[in-house]
């Protein structure tokens, strides 16, 4: 996994709630058995047209936005727990999500490629957006380290939360199969261990 | 201490604990399938990791399969493709397969209840966040990535961080003809669709005591619809009957000591919650959902709630739906009955209940897709599938069909869709597709009548059970 550990980058608004992993990536691109291509699809029925054109009043399809940074409605990632859905974000560019709520699965799938979500409350996500809207080329900078996110040239910034396991995974490119492995005595004796 | 039927489980299963961080939880049964695991597969190969516990892993096929001739090769051939590479990789890893054409193959979170693998106290997961459905039977089940099922398979653990806990009561007597889908359709459209965020629930009271396993499985299985990871229910005499005597249940003296061991999970009298909820059964009615997201649920004979809200409005958009309509009187052209939500033999018993002696409407495409190879049998030998097919509705084999818009089952664009499936986001049963999500009799009763009606005032003389 690739290391995260600051992104300063413009940003890409997209403030619909409940943005769910089917629309991220809608089933019937999941047929593909290897982790690459997904980023082709990502956000396919919004992205495009019926006609397979591009609908130009998508916000992906605007060349006035761009960046490494989606900033997104409240309860971002909810339903199925395809982690298509997080390699799909990768795969197109994305580094990190901003909400002002993450649907658990999605969080976790999040965090095991790479891609951080930064949960900030609904008034710095609401100043977020105007900011992105009012100048489209205003930066974002995220700082994983002390856990802040700030937006250049204004005031706002925040702290945002992470498990610092977690945050020690990103920073060094670590993942949970490694040291669970690494635990193997433990979970044999957990095994041997147990009475029910 | 005084636990919760989650601490209970949860705390069994801790193999240890890293400081400031996430636990180690053990996992006793991994359930897979063709859609979340290849890449899993692939990542343990590229790394020359072996799987750790090859028997507490079971496998079927159900996503993308087709739902007719299923003995025939299957069509697409990305879908094929995927089929097939589980069965490689079942076979090369040694992992029990219930493939297209076993007799136990199904729909995940029913072939594994059907067939004794769920049981209490467990700790189970599958790659598909339905998995919360086998909470149902007191066990700790919920979805998870495709990184964590190489986790599992690396070594039967994964870290996670406990959540924290809800309990929702509902107390009272339902009405006739309001069916555990109506009252977790009704629990997540009064809490909201991200309610259960960071939470593991557990539904206690009356109405799920009084509850059949299957229907305690409708609603374990939709917690995840509102965001929790899972939900449980206390294990009883309803669960343990169930359990025993099924194919891989623990048999004879082994059985009553877990049954003993069973019994001491229930949540202590003193416990506490991180969060409480309470409702009447008395308030719930057969629900429908107007709207993109399994929240924006309202009773049958209600209206359209009026919100001033961009994302509200622009779901009523895809709906075609106005503020303030009722969708009572609304004509519907396909009808779906099956998903993991809706498609064991209680479900098709009380649709075929309703339908016994009527016609399906000349508009409708009504389709009956049991959720597993067992159902389906138990469907024709109880000759529910004459009383289907004489009323002019579809029979199809086992899988997860047109919940969601993979295989071949799908809804077209613009169409309704009366579903008895859990989810009503945009696309989910095809493109442009339009779904309600409802119960088997809401379902059952659209496809008689070609439109939604109040099925309320036509259940006196059923026996619904």
């Amino acid at each position: 996994m690739e290391k995260f550990v600051t992104l300063t980058s413009k940003a890409i608004p997209l403030p619909i709630e409940n943005i769910d992993t089917d629309q991220i990536i809608p089933a019937r691109f999941l047929k593909a058995t290897s982790k690459a291509g997904f980023g082709e699809n990502l956000f396919r029925d919004w992205r495009f047209k019926k006609d397979g054109t591009p609908n130009e009043d998508f916000v992906l399809n605007d060349a006035t936005y761009s960046g490494k940074i989606l900033v997104a409605g409240d309860n971002f990632g909810c339903g199925s727990s395809r982690e298509h859905a997080a390699w799909a974000l990768t795969d197109f560019g994305f580094k990190a999500i901003v909400s002002s709520y993450f649907a658990d699965i999605f969080k976790g799938n999040a965090l095991n490629n790479g891609l951080l979500p930064i949960q900030v409350s609904p008034e710095v996500l609401s100043a977020m957006l105007s900011a992105i809207k009012e100048n489209p080329n205003t930066e974002l900078k995220v700082d994983l380290k002390n856990q802040t996110i700030t937006v250049l040239g204004t005031n706002i910034e925040e702290s945002f939360e992470i498990d610092a396991y977690k945050k020690m995974c990103l920073m060094n490119g670590y993942d949970d199969i490694d040291f669970l492995v690494s635990n193997k005595d433990k979970i044999e004796a957990y095994e041997a261990s147990r009475t029910f | 201490m005084s636990k919760t039927l989650f601490d209970k489980v949860w705390d069994s299963h801790v193999v240890h604990s890293v400081e400031n961080g996430p636990q180690i939880l053990y996992i006793d049964k991994h359930l897979i399938h063709e859609v979340t695991s290849p890449q899993a597969f692939n990542e343990l190969e590229e790394r020359n990791i072996p799987l750790f516990r090859k028997d507490q892993i079971v496998a079927t096929a159900d996503h993308n399969v087709p739902t007719k001739d299923q003995h025939l090769p299957i069509q697409d051939l990305l879908s094929k493709k995927q089929v097939e590479m589980l069965t490689e990789n079942c076979e090369k890893h040694d992992v029990t397969l219930y493939g297209l054409g076993h007799p136990y193959q199904g729909i995940v979170h029913v072939m594994a209840p059907e067939l004794g693998i769920t049981r209490p106290g467990m700790t189970m997961v599958c790659g598909d966040s339905h998995t919360s459905t086998h909470g149902a039977f007191g066990t700790i089940a919920f979805g998870i990535g495709t990184s964590q099922v190489a986790q599992v398979f690396a070594s039967q653990c994964l870290l996670l961080s406990k959540p924290k806990s809800m309990r929702i009561t509902v107390n009272g007597k339902l009405k006739k003809g309001v069916l555990p889908k109506d009252v977790i359709l009704y629990i997540i459209a009064q809490l909201g669709t991200n309610s259960g965020t960071g939470y593991f629930v557990e539904y206690a009271g009356d109405v799920f005591e009084n509850m059949t396993m299957e229907g305690r499985m409708t609603v374990c299985n939709m917690s995840i619809e509102m965001g929790a990871r899972g939900g449980m229910i206390a294990p009883d005499d309803t669960t343990f009957e169930y359990v025993k005597d099924r194919e891989f249940a623990p048999k004879g003296e082994e059985f009553e000591k877990k049954v003993a061991y069973w019994k001491t999970l229930p949540t202590d009298a003193d416990a506490t919650f991180d969060k409480e909820y309470s409702f009447n059964a008395e308030d719930i009615e057969p629900m429908v959902t107007y709207g993109t997201n399994p929240g924006m649920g309202i009773k049958i004979t209600e209206a359209i709630p009026s919100k001033d809200d961009v994302s509200f409005e622009k779901s009523l958009e895809y709906m075609g739906f106005r503020k303030g309509e009722k969708l009572l009187g609304k004509d519907i052209n396909y009808v779906f009955i099956g998903s993991c939500t809706n498609s064991r033999i209680e479900d098709f018993r009380i649709a075929a209940e309703y339908i016994k002696g009527k016609q399906k409407a000349a508009n409708v495409n009504a389709l009956i897709v049991p959720g597993s190879q067992q159902v389906a049998k138990q469907i024709k030998e109880e000759g529910i599938q004459d009383i289907f097919e004489a009323a002019g509705f579809e029979m199809r084999q086992s899988g997860c069909s047109a919940c969601l818009g993979m295989n071949e089952d799908k809804i077209p664009a613009g169409e309704y869709c009366v579903s008895t499936s859990n989810r009503n986001f945009e696309g989910r049963q095809g493109q442009g597709a339009r779904t309600i999500l409802a119960s088997p009799l809401v379902a059952a009763a659209t496809a008689i009548a070609g439109k939604i009606i109040n099925v309320s005032e036509e259940v006196e003389e059923l026996e619904l059970v």
